[in-house]
């Protein structure tokens, strides 16, 4: 039997997508079920001076409405930050409360004010229309580097200049000193700006009260629904976490958006019982604009320091990181440990230092969206390496060359320590960028673009490297840097009596192909078919315990957990085995789904073994009958995937329009289990970099209002915005988890906006245009070719 | 009684008629007679209700999704007597008499339409939830055009938003179907 990992094989779980037969939070529909509307604030900030629900619900259909004094009133918390980041001066962060529905002044536009259930959505909508609240509107802010100035609107009282924290990582005296000496530096000013993450599925929630076994059932549409069970349980409602199962069924993408416990979650689930009947509340797009985490959002200034060689001596960011009105779960963790960490890139920098202000602001909550804090430190780096080449009127590859890491496996060699606190695993970084260079056939690129130069033509090509920090996390690791819950998996590969075999995994697939993925993990280790491998995952019931999908965890973490608990099975079979074939457990080799005593042909299957582990009448002595193991697996480091990233760009002078011609990616993911879905995950990380390069941009205006609130407004990347793409790869294992894996969600996302930008200032280098601010829109390149 | 459903919102919109009797008219209660999947339903809708809803809702066809409020989308399509309509932007009541083709409709005794088995093999979706609402765009289109370029198929799925697959496969399993269905000649949905 060959090998199932390294095979593309067709996903198992596409069937009931095809055919419409996924089964989403929404499409579920309980007995005697109710709907939510929630009433949500049209201001950015303004006290709440009146609420009157007396003539809504008076209207036929409605079951009951709840406010902001309803929950003060239940003594029920609001939703907690899951990671605490201090202060540079050893203060704590500043941490206000975020509450199920709000009181008495409101913080930004979406802030939930009160919930209407009725015996259908339509009527919660017209009843919303009939509860009457006064507001009085105060100042508000929304841009992170105001806020934090001298007299700017105050978002919460504990914090009156809307400082979170003033976080800093890396050697400041050194940083000065190297960049002082420097023969060239080159600077940025620029905004990272923020962007919706839009996962195509709106989120929703059904709260399920059953008073009779005084138990919770919450349907979710979530990326981690063990960790929205514990910080509701523990922190919010107050419930016995053993009579609450949390349900995250087939989930419509996340992207981030999906892992932070909302408050609608704890709002349907408490309401449930205050009525006695099922509650859903699903989001419209609209709302969804509003109340999801948002991603991005910095302000930065960034300079690098360069010897006359062009080698980088230092490398100085000063970020203003907006946080939104309220601490997102993971939110104080993204742009500080998730971002100041990944600025070495793949360089060699001996110097390095950065400080980040996290801001309270009258907007959103930011928190992780897809590379979350690494596309940041990604973009920042490579637009400076890019600039910095320009400026020294050296190669950009060849600037890259002379400053990259060299390679080292982190098995003979060393893993590589950076100036920002990780130490990386293994990599050969010249090899991706050398192999990128090849495909897009960069030497004679050039010769074009001087051609087509001369025909009024600006093509332009743009160079982007990155590493990031995936398989997220070492739980002491992330614990000492604040993280409020450990970061491993859990694994149980149940081996059925016939041999069959049920996995329930931790991880949460809404898109990734896990089914697939971890059945061909299994089935190859077990030397079975893929057809009798099951992968259960995303019911609290079901699955005993998990962290959930996100910073590309799910393969590295809960993969090598599985991996774990099929090492204990091959183990206790062993045994199971020896004894039957009276040998010794020494004796014996595992291969092709059955034990063999080495240099015979005696041997017996795993089936069989299965069965007689579950019916023990001949059976080794002292051993316990079943075949049913778990495992936690809690990583050494993190993963460190990387690559290179090329685009090429004609720009249209006249109009200032992009056309991305060709995009070109050569990434190490470490092992690849299924090439496919590792391509795919490339294709589409890829498409929400462009995404943020081009076209998306959440823009409020300066009453705190979001003026690109929908998909009318808000550019959503289409198929015929963008090309097909030429993907590759090396492979450099992780030394340090079973699988070898290094991770492959976010990686299209974090190396391909700088390219792309790169691309077009590249395209645009007769004009001299030092930098567009993202995205780069017709009337932005335009303005920025005629000078305005 | 079949009240036609722009006039309804033209009135609201001139203040013709006050919010009330507004509220009378739009929970006014409709019947309509609709095939789904080649299934005649004689059903009663609200005179407001979304097509979308009423497949969702009243027929239990979940494949059908939602998500947007703007029909910017497109993962609500369907075929509405041959052609891809959205069908959050129109009313169930228009849809009175005409002949609907949902996701859950493809198929054929048991055998995949090969539209579906593109995106299968194509590895053209991951979390699914535009899946429905691609395919059915895809269905149009290769009813219109068998032969369609790589920027043919772009263009046609303008009105259908992945934030998945980067549609670079989405662009292959329709490739792959169009090869198919000419080897095959399979009828025309």
């Amino acid at each position: 039997m060959c090998s199932l990992i390294g095979q593309a094989v067709k996903r198992v779980e596409d069937k009931r997508f095809i055919t419409g037969k996924g089964k989403y939070t929404d499409d579920i529909v309980l007995p005697n079920m109710t709907y939510a509307y929630i009433i949500r604030s049209p201001y950015a900030h303004a006290k709440i001076l009146k609420l009157d629900t007396s003539q809504a619900l008076a209207m036929e259909g409605i079951v009951a409405i709840f406010t902001g004094e309803d929950i003060a009133k239940s003594g029920v918390n609001g939703v907690p930050c899951g990671w605490q980041v201090n202060f540079n001066t050893g203060e704590t962060m500043k941490e206000p409360p975020h509450p199920l529905l709000v009181k008495d002044k409101v913080l930004h536009v979406g802030d939930s004010v009160a919930i209407i259930i009725a015996e259908s959505r339509a009527l919660a909508k017209d009843a919303a229309e009939m509860v009457e609240i006064e507001y009085e509107e105060l100042p508000c802010v929304t841009d992170p580097y105001k806020a934090i100035q001298k007299g700017a609107p105050v978002v919460h009282d504990i914090a009156p200049d809307n400082k979170c924290y003033v976080w800093e990582l890396g050697d400041r005296q050194k940083t000065d000193d190297y960049m002082a000496k420097a023969h060239h530096v080159t600077s940025l000013e620029f905004v990272n700006q923020r962007l919706v993450p839009n996962a195509i599925e709106p989120r929703a929630a059904i709260g399920d009260y059953d008073e009779t076994n005084d138990r919770y059932t919450l349907y979710t549409s979530s990326q981690n629904p063990h960790l929205i069970r514990l910080l509701m349980c523990a922190f919010v409602l107050g419930l016995p976490e053993h009579k609450v199962r949390v349900i995250a069924p087939d989930v419509g993408g996340g992207f981030g958006s999906k892992i932070f416990h909302y408050v609608e979650e704890a709002l349907v689930t408490w309401a449930s019982k205050q009525i006695g009947r099922p509650v859903k509340w699903t989001a419209e797009r609209s709302e969804s604009f509003i109340t999801d985490a948002h991603g991005r959002d910095h302000v930065t200034r960034a300079e690098m320091g360069f010897d006359k060689d062009g080698k980088i001596m230092a490398l100085r960011v000063r970020t203003a990181a907006n946080l939104g009105a309220y601490l997102s779960t993971f939110s104080t963790c993204v742009p500080t440990y998730l971002h100041g960490t990944l600025l070495q890139g793949l360089y060699t920098t001996p110097a390095i230092h950065v400080e980040v202000t996290g801001a309270f602001t009258h907007t959103t909550a930011v928190d992780a969206y897809r590379g979350a804090g690494r596309p940041e430190a990604t973009y920042l780096l490579e637009r400076l390496v890019e600039n910095g080449a320009r400026e020294l009127g050296i190669d950009p590859a060849e600037l890259r060359f002379k400053n990259f890491i060299p390679p080292f496996d982190g098995v003979n060699q060393p893993g590589y320590q950076t100036q920002v606190a990780l130490q990386y695993d293994s990599g050969n970084y010249p090899a991706v960028l050398e192999r990128a260079l090849e495909m897009v056939d960069y030497k004679n690129f050039r010769k074009e673009q001087e051609e087509a130069r001369k025909n009024g033509k600006y093509l332009g090509i743009g160079i982007s490297t990155y590493i990031e920090a995936c398989g997220i996390a070492p739980s002491a690791v992330v614990g000492s840097l604040g993280a409020r819950a450990g970061l491993f998996e859990s694994a149980q590969v149940r081996i059925q009596p016939t041999g069959k075999v049920s996995v329930y995994t931790g991880s949460h697939s809404h898109g990734q192909g896990h089914e697939t993925t971890f059945a061909q993990v299994v089935a190859d280790k077990l030397g079975i078919s893929m057809s009798d491998v099951e992968i259960v995952h995303g019911d609290s019931d079901s699955v005993a315990f998990g962290m959930g999908t996100y910073g590309s965890r799910s393969l590295a973490v809960g993969g090598s957990a599985i991996v774990k608990s099929i090492d204990k099975v091959l183990e206790k079979g062993a045994k199971i085995a020896a004894h039957k074939l009276e040998a010794s457990v020494d004796d014996l080799e595992y291969a092709g789904g059955k034990w063999t005593v080495k240099g015979t042909d005696k041997s017996i299957g795993f089936g069989d073994i299965a069965l007689t582990a579950y019916v023990p009448h001949d059976y080794p002595q002292g051993l316990e009958p079943g075949l049913d193991f778990s495992s936690f697996y809690d990583p050494a480091n993190f993963t460190y995937p990387y690559g290179a990233h090329i685009a090429v760009v004609e720009v249209d002078i006249e109009t200032g329009k992009v056309n991305l011609k060709r995009f070109v990616a050569c990434d190490d993911v470490g092992n690849i289990i299924n090439p496919m879905i590792v391509e795919g995950q490339i294709h589409g990380g890829v498409v929400q970099g462009i995404g943020q390069a081009l076209f998306e941009e959440a823009i409020y205006d300066d009453n705190g209002q979001l003026l690109t609130g929908s998909y009318m407004d808000y550019t959503m990347p289409r198929a015929d915005d963008v090309p097909s793409f030429e993907v590759d790869r090396t492979i450099t294992p992780c030394p340090h988890n079973p699988l070898g894996v290094k991770g492959a969600g976010e990686a299209g996302t974090i190396g391909s906006a700088p390219a792309v930008v790169n691309a077009v200032l590249d395209a645009l280098a007769p004009f001299n245009i030092k930098d567009i601010k993202m995205p780069l829109t017709p009337q932005r390149v335009w303005k920025a070719i005629h000078g305005k | 009684m079949q009240v036609s459903s722009f006039n309804l919102i033209i009135s609201k919109e001139t203040h013709l008629i006050t919010n009330n009797s507004y509220h009378n008219i739009v929970n006014m209660n409709l019947s309509i007679q609709v095939e789904v999947n080649g299934k005649k339903h004689r059903s009663t809708v609200e005179a407001r209700q979304l097509l979308v809803y009423y497949l969702r809702d009243q027929l239990r066809l979940t494949g059908t999704h939602i998500g947007c409020d703007t029909s910017s989308c497109g993962a609500c399509t369907v075929i509405l007597d041959g052609k891809a309509v959205k069908s959050c932007t129109m009313l169930a009541a228009q849809a009175d008499g005409c002949s609907i083709t949902t996701v859950e409709g493809l198929a054929q005794n048991g055998e995949l339409h090969p539209i579906q088995e593109g995106f299968r093999e194509e590895h053209g979706l991951q979390c699914g939830f535009c899946t429905p609402g691609m395919i059915m765009t895809a269905v149009d289109l290769l009813n219109k055009n068998p032969e369609p370029t790589e920027t043919e198929i772009r263009h046609a799925l303008e009105g259908n938003f992945c934030r998945c697959t980067g549609y670079h496969n989405i662009v292959k399993a329709i490739q792959y179907a169009a090869t198919k269905m000419k080897e095959k000649e399979v009828a025309h949905v």
